[in-house]
């Protein structure tokens, strides 16, 4: 492939540090360094840099609540705080980790900065509305934030009612708070389907998008299609909350039944928004580190819709236990399995590729190994949550806190350190310590493991989640989980010091890995449109490794 | 990067420098537009949602609320609305013919319909809050003393209330472009999208009006 060479870097000329480019293209890192220029920037690379920053800062305000729980359950009775603020932190942990990190860290951050690499345009289809969506997005975590501090809110972060419609804590402002947030999503996953469909550059057709693109492309479908029946609901809750209209409330004629139908409609698909992202950064992760093209392109493209498609259907698994007729819970334990039908299909076809691959065992793909055992591992556990039978007794247990960790968190963590590590050297220009990447990831995956298989342990053998205090036959494994959690705290930290190292004094870069994905056309750090000269031509697939000499074992779709 | 804009040949039409050509530039708006035009039917899904359980839990209330609703304003306002989605449509026609005065004419006559809409509206709701069919505990009329009235209100003022407010929103919308179409007239043949999504996104506050209507009203 020709043009990663003579288009790789036209206007970075390689140096030893990043800012001493004035040239005719500088990297949008140095285009204008005042804070104005970064503030009310349409730049989306310099928008992804932003929301990195928020996004990161709140999953760091989201891990220390979790630390604050897991302190808690050390011991069997109260240990560092009471009944009412336990409550708060679990529900604040999870308000902040869905709405202000998962659901956003992916698209926004990656998403944000790759997808015009990728599809070789200057820019998104609306980069105004991207802007807006950023502060959208902040006003929305200010409100939760501001609700939080005053006086936060006790109902868990389902929000249920007809707790949340009477609850003395302040609702109304995080629910608003998370409807803000909610718009910010749609207007990011509108933008990318808009910007999918007319930006592409000559020569990428629908099947030479990266599967990155698929997979973003497939998640904004379900920010488009699924957010805002969430937005009425939350809107409808506040005003129950504020008003007591009795929508919700059984005293009034309402039904909490209709409220979880209506949440997990979007809530179950927004599973898929946080966790499809991160099956594209694998594809991505997969293909270039066993040097290979991806195995089965179409299917795993497809897949991706599949998954946006059948998520839609697989609400009902959430309320097995809440009155729901046998045949419907049949009927949604069979759609939700089908999940696992498309999950597998990727899984099969990213060992593939790895399948006499010529792998390179670096960080991301050490995150990579890691991601694929937590999802299979996440995965099965799915298909067993999904089996009304086993489901009923594991209802509201810490097995299905483990579960769900596991696979939306365990996988998209995998995935969000995988694309951290993968496109740093794209985005700064700069690479990291690979030494520190190892250890680090391999405390991470252990971490994660020693936190979340105890609770599977608890889970099963009875111990109901959202407990302040449990009997002591359940404290060993508690304190385990734990210690899980202390580790995999410890592996972040050693994360972010590496990196802002690496940020500072990192060795300049540009294409570190030989990748062939699309966004490494360019200069990287790229310059502020993206591309200088002329425009990259696209004569082959996106993930196209495979020597010409070897093409007829090819695993070319 | 988007400051660096270059203006085209006719109508004032600007190409953002990130766009290929201005046909894409305007197949990218009208793309957008549909999709936000789709979240906002998903919106009001909900509402429908909520209507149906409801109305399958409480099929007499909803029966005898249903009458109690004042069918002729409600009729009334439902021409006003689909009269008013004629002329934003004509907007569009005049805007594609570059003729501004006319846009602006259209766009002027649209509003006035959807204020005549929203006093009739204020005095639906006036006449409701004086007999006391209001949502949840705040209903207190003694003429229909069946389970489940207190929540058709819920419904009816939630989905009207939220009607309302796409109402006010689409006349910001308009009433901007109006004044863009009459102070500085540059739309064209080139350069009409403004004046077609307004108008879109007023057909779709209209569309919705005509799913509530009958399902307020009429059912």
């Amino acid at each position: 492939m020709t043009p990663s060479s003579s288009i790789a870097a036209p206007g970075a000329a390689p140096g030893h540090e990043a800012h001493h480019e004035h040239g005719d293209h500088p990297s949008y890192l140095v285009d204008g360094t005042t804070v104005k220029s970064w503030l009310l920037t349409v730049d989306h690379k310099r928008i992804g840099i932003m929301y990195m920053f928020w996004v990161l800062l709140f999953f760091l305000v989201g891990g220390i609540f979790a630390m604050m729980i897991r302190l808690e359950l050390l011991t069997p009775g109260p240990t560092i705080m009471d009944a009412m603020t336990y409550n708060r932190t679990f529900t604040l942990h999870g308000v902040v980790m869905i709405f202000l990190f998962m659901i956003p860290a992916i698209p926004a951050i990656f998403g944000n900065f790759m997808l015009p690499l990728m599809l070789g345009a200057k820019d998104v289809a609306f980069p105004r509305l991207n802007l807006l969506s950023l502060y959208v997005y902040l006003a929305g975590a200010g409100f939760a934030l501001w609700g939080m501090l005053n006086g936060g809110l006790d109902t868990g972060w389902t929000f249920y009612t007809p707790y949340s419609a009477h609850t003395t804590t302040t609702v109304a402002p995080v629910l608003f708070g998370a409807f803000i947030i909610g718009f910010s999503s749609i207007l990011t996953g509108m933008n990318f389907i808009v910007t999918a469909h007319t930006m592409r550059a000559p020569g990428i057709t629908w099947f030479k998008m990266p599967l990155f693109v698929w997979a973003l492309y497939a998640t904004s479908c379900i920010q488009v299609l699924a957010t805002p029946v969430i937005g009425l609901l939350l809107l409808l809750v506040s005003a129950e909350n504020l008003f007591n209209l009795g929508m919700f409330d059984v005293a009034r004629g309402g039904d909490p039944v209709l409220f979880q139908h209506l949440f997990w409609f979007y809530s179950h698909p927004a599973v898929y928004i946080m966790v499809l992202p991160a099956f594209g950064v694998m594809s991505e992760v997969v293909s270039t580190f066993s040097r290979k093209n991806i195995f089965g392109y179409r299917a795993v493209a497809y897949s991706s819709v599949g998954i946006a498609f059948v998520g839609f259907f697989a609400w009902g698994h959430h309320m097995f236990v809440s009155g729901q007729s046998t045949f419907d819970a049949g009927i949604f334990g069979a759609l939700s399995m089908l999940v696992g039908v498309f999950t597998a299909i990727k899984v099969f076809n990213w060992v593939g590729t790895v399948y006499k691959g010529a792998v390179e065992f670096t960080t991301p793909f050490a995150y990579f190994c890691g991601f694929l055992f937590f999802t299979v591992f996440g995965g099965m556990t799915g298909i067993a949550v999904a089996t009304v039978s086993l489901d009923v007794p594991w209802h509201d247990t810490y097995f299905v806190v483990a579960h769900f960790h596991f696979i939306m968190v365990g996988a998209t963590i995998m995935a969000f350190l995988a694309a951290l590590h993968y496109w740093f050297p794209k985005m700064f220009g700069k690479t990291y310590h690979e030494g520190w990447g190892l250890v680090s990831a391999a405390l991470i995956i252990l971490g994660f493991n020693a936190t979340f298989i105890p609770q599977f342990l608890l889970g099963n053998a009875g111990m109901p989640r959202r407990y302040y205090e449990y009997p002591e036959r359940f404290q060993a494994l508690n304190v385990a989980s734990t210690a899980g959690a202390s580790l995999l705290a410890f592996g972040f930290v050693i994360i972010a010091l590496y990196l802002v190292w690496a940020l500072i004094y990192g060795k300049r870069v540009d294409n570190p890995w030989g990748s062939k994905g699309y966004e490494w056309l360019t200069a990287s750090p790229p310059p502020t449109h993206n591309f200088v000269g002329p425009q990259p031509t696209y004569p082959e697939e996106p993930h196209f490794y495979v020597d010409p000499k070897k093409a007829e074992v090819s695993d070319a779709v | 990067m988007q400051s660096s804009h270059s203006a085209s040949a006719q109508g004032g039409a600007k190409l953002a420098a990130h766009f290929a050509s201005l046909d894409v530039q305007k197949h990218a708006a009208r793309l957008g537009m549909w999709l936000f035009l789709a979240t906002e039917i998903l919106l009001f899904a909900g509402l429908f949602a909520c209507y149906a359980a409801y109305r399958f839990l409480f099929p007499e209330a909803w029966a005898a609320s249903s009458r109690s609703l004042d069918l002729l304003m409600g009729s009334i306002n439902t021409i006003v609305l689909i009269t008013s989605s004629f002329t934003a449509a004509m907007a569009v026609h005049y805007a594609k013919e570059g003729k501004n005065k006319m846009v602006g004419h259209m766009f002027f006559l649209t509003l006035l319909m959807a204020g005549a809409f929203l006093v009739i509206k204020y005095f639906e709701y006036k006449h409701k809050f004086h007999i006391g069919t209001l949502p949840g505990r705040y209903y207190f009329y003694d003429g229909i003393q069946v389970p489940g009235a207190p929540m058709f209100f819920t419904v009816y003022f939630a989905s009207t209330a939220l009607h309302a407010f796409h109402v006010i929103i689409g006349m910001t919308v308009l009433a901007i472009i109006m004044v863009r179409a009459y102070r500085k007239g540059d739309f064209g043949p080139n350069n009409y999208t403004a004046v077609e999504l307004g108008s879109m996104y007023w057909h779709l506050v209209d569309l919705v009006w005509i799913f509530l209507f009958p399902m307020l009203y009429l059912v």
